[in-house]
């Protein structure tokens, strides 16, 4: 396979504007992966996935990974003159590197048996329904990965067809693969509901969503 | 499954999931790399084998640890009985589902207790193995194991060749399996579906030989192809890639030296391994498990992601059931 640098021109002269990044990976692995820009994500997607050279037909692994904010102290030694005298005093910077939330595709082909190459999309920050676009109109294999990612780390796939909670039940309210995620005190958290209990577990819980029956079904023929 | 049906027709199907979730991803971010492996065994319990082997496989990659040849050996070994007991076993489920009660399901059974003495045997558990390691496998085997093992996979294909006089000529096996579920080559490989139900449809791609991980590119097999994608062509594939094991196997027997099972220089504890990411991938007996690791340099993975194949596999069911029925 091509390395990568040469998979990234190839994007850059394909795609028209757009902007990729390569990620670098220090341990022994040795797998760096490509940071595309949300905007040109879909584009990118399908010509990695059509490019006869490239032929990426096979979406492996989709997943999200949160980053947190974080704080990098320096500390640094610098000599400055202080009443005409040279000294030697230490200074603390203080970086704050705002947290993200990122999913990674890894991506393969069958066609011409090469691969891995990995693809990241960022969202600007970790708030709640931070969105992305999703690539399930391109690789069918990411619409239940999708869906657990946007279960468990709440990034909203614009685009997917079915985009609902797969492993938490629908009432759930947080995204339990965050990295700050504090899980209830009693999971069974569930009071007989009468009377002013009753008033008091309509305020805890939301309303339930209409999901029951299969006439509420969303189905998108994809084909 | 929510399903909307029209007399016996599917018109829709919404597989609902989530019921024995218990965030196993969450689970092997607060653990150490050592910890999370025993859990590994109860992702999927009927190839724990294998699942041990995608993890070490994966945590080799992100720290660059070699392998001694002996437990490569060893893993080869394991990995194709695990192959040899699960398909079996899927083929006995599988006539039990269509009403074949019992009797073929414990012909089955018979033979997967066999395999699961020899685990036990070599790890202490019948299903729940927890046997390798990262840069090897955790003990050697007891004295006579390979015998008896080998013995077991010498007596083997007159087992498979029993359940295959039951199932393939079978009435009606063939008239409600030949022509159901039928997957488009296209649509398996844009939905990710991979093992045997992607070579049913005729998809030339197994990652022992694509991948060539552990020793698979020492032995001499053949990888069966299906050709209409149907459920019968699914359940042939067992059948014959029960047959291209036990010629693995059989090699391995003949290969397999005495030696070192774990690499010396890993450090079991406390465990670090060093700054970066790594996505490993094996061909288990059900389609690709893959693991992918960061690590921040610390005793516990920072992401700790599974890939399953099953579940990703069911990404076609709603399609697989709608397809025309031939009644």
């Amino acid at each position: 396979m091509e390395a990568l640098e040469q998979v990234k021109s190839r994007i850059e002269a394909a795609v028209p504007g757009v902007k990729i990044d390569i990620v670098q990976n220090p341990g022994p692995a040795n797998q760096p992966s490509l940071l595309i820009d949300n905007e040109h994500a879909p584009a990118i997607a399908q010509f990695l996935r059509d490019d006869p050279a490239l032929r990426f037909d096979f979406c492996s692994n989709v997943t999200g990974v949160d980053w947190l904010d974080r704080t990098v102290k320096k500390t640094v030694k610098v000599k400055k003159s202080i009443d005409g005298e040279e000294k030697e005093v230490t200074e603390t910077t203080e970086e704050h590197f705002p947290g993200y939330l990122e999913a990674v595709y890894h991506l393969y082909s069958m066609t011409q048996k090469h691969g891995p190459v990995v693809i990241r999309m960022r969202t600007p920050n970790r708030a709640d329904g931070a969105r992305l676009p999703s690539l399930t109109p391109i690789w069918r294999s990411a619409e239940l990965q999708e869906r657990e990612i946007f279960d468990l780390y709440g990034i909203r796939f614009e685009g997917h067809p079915d985009l609902r909670r797969i492993l938490m039940w629908d009432e759930f309210v947080d995204h339990p693969m965050r990295k700050d995620y504090r899980e209830p005190d009693d999971y069974e958290y569930e009071p007989t509901p009468h009377d002013d209990v009753l008033e008091r577990t309509k305020q805890h819980y939301p309303a339930r969503p209409q999901l029951d029956g299969a006439e509420e079904i969303t189905a998108t023929d994809l084909h | 499954m929510n399903v909307a049906l029209e007399g016996e027709i599917v018109r829709r199907l919404k597989p609902v999931f989530g019921y024995l979730h218990r965030n196993h991803e969450k689970i092997g971010e607060n653990a150490t790399y050592l910890s999370s492996m025993p859990y590994t065994d109860r992702l999927d319990y009927f190839c724990s084998m294998t699942n041990n082997w995608a993890y070490a496989l994966s945590v080799e990659k992100l720290a660059g640890i070699e392998v001694p040849e002996r437990a490569e050996y060893l893993r080869v070994i394991l990995a194709e009985l695990t192959r040899l007991q699960n398909h079996a076993s899927l083929l006995g489920f599988l006539l039990n589902d269509m009403g074949a009660w019992g009797t073929p399901l414990m012909y089955a059974f018979r033979e997967r207790e066999k395999i699961l003495d020899l685990f036990e045997s070599l790890s202490g558990s019948r299903m729940m193995c927890d046997y390798m390691r990262f840069g090897g496998c955790r003990c050697d085997t007891p004295p006579g194991w390979m015998e008896y093992a080998r013995k077991l996979v010498d007596a083997f294909p007159r087992f498979i060749e029993e359940l295959e006089k039951l199932v393939v000529g079978n009435e009606v096996v063939i008239a409600r399996t030949q022509n159901v579920g039928k997957l488009s080559a296209e649509l398996a490989i844009n939905a990710g579906i991979t093992g045997p139900m992607l070579r049913a449809c005729g998809v030339n791609y197994d990652l022992r030989k694509v991948d060539g991980y552990g020793f698979y590119p020492r032995f001499k097999f053949r990888i069966p192809l299906g050709e209409h994608g149907d459920t019968y062509d699914r359940l042939m594939m067992r059948v014959l890639e029960m047959r291209e094991s036990v010629v693995i196997l059989k090699q391995a027997f003949e290969q397999i030296q005495d030696g070192p099972i774990m690499n010396p220089k890993v450090k079991i504890r406390a465990f670090r391994p060093p700054v970066g990411e790594a996505y490993g991938r094996i061909e288990a007996p059900k389609g690709e498990l893959g693991f992918y690791l960061i690590s921040d340099g610390g005793t516990n993975p920072y992401r700790y992601r599974v890939r399953p194949p099953s579940f990703i596999n069911l990404t076609v069911l709603e399609d697989l059931n709608l397809n025309p029925h031939p009644y």
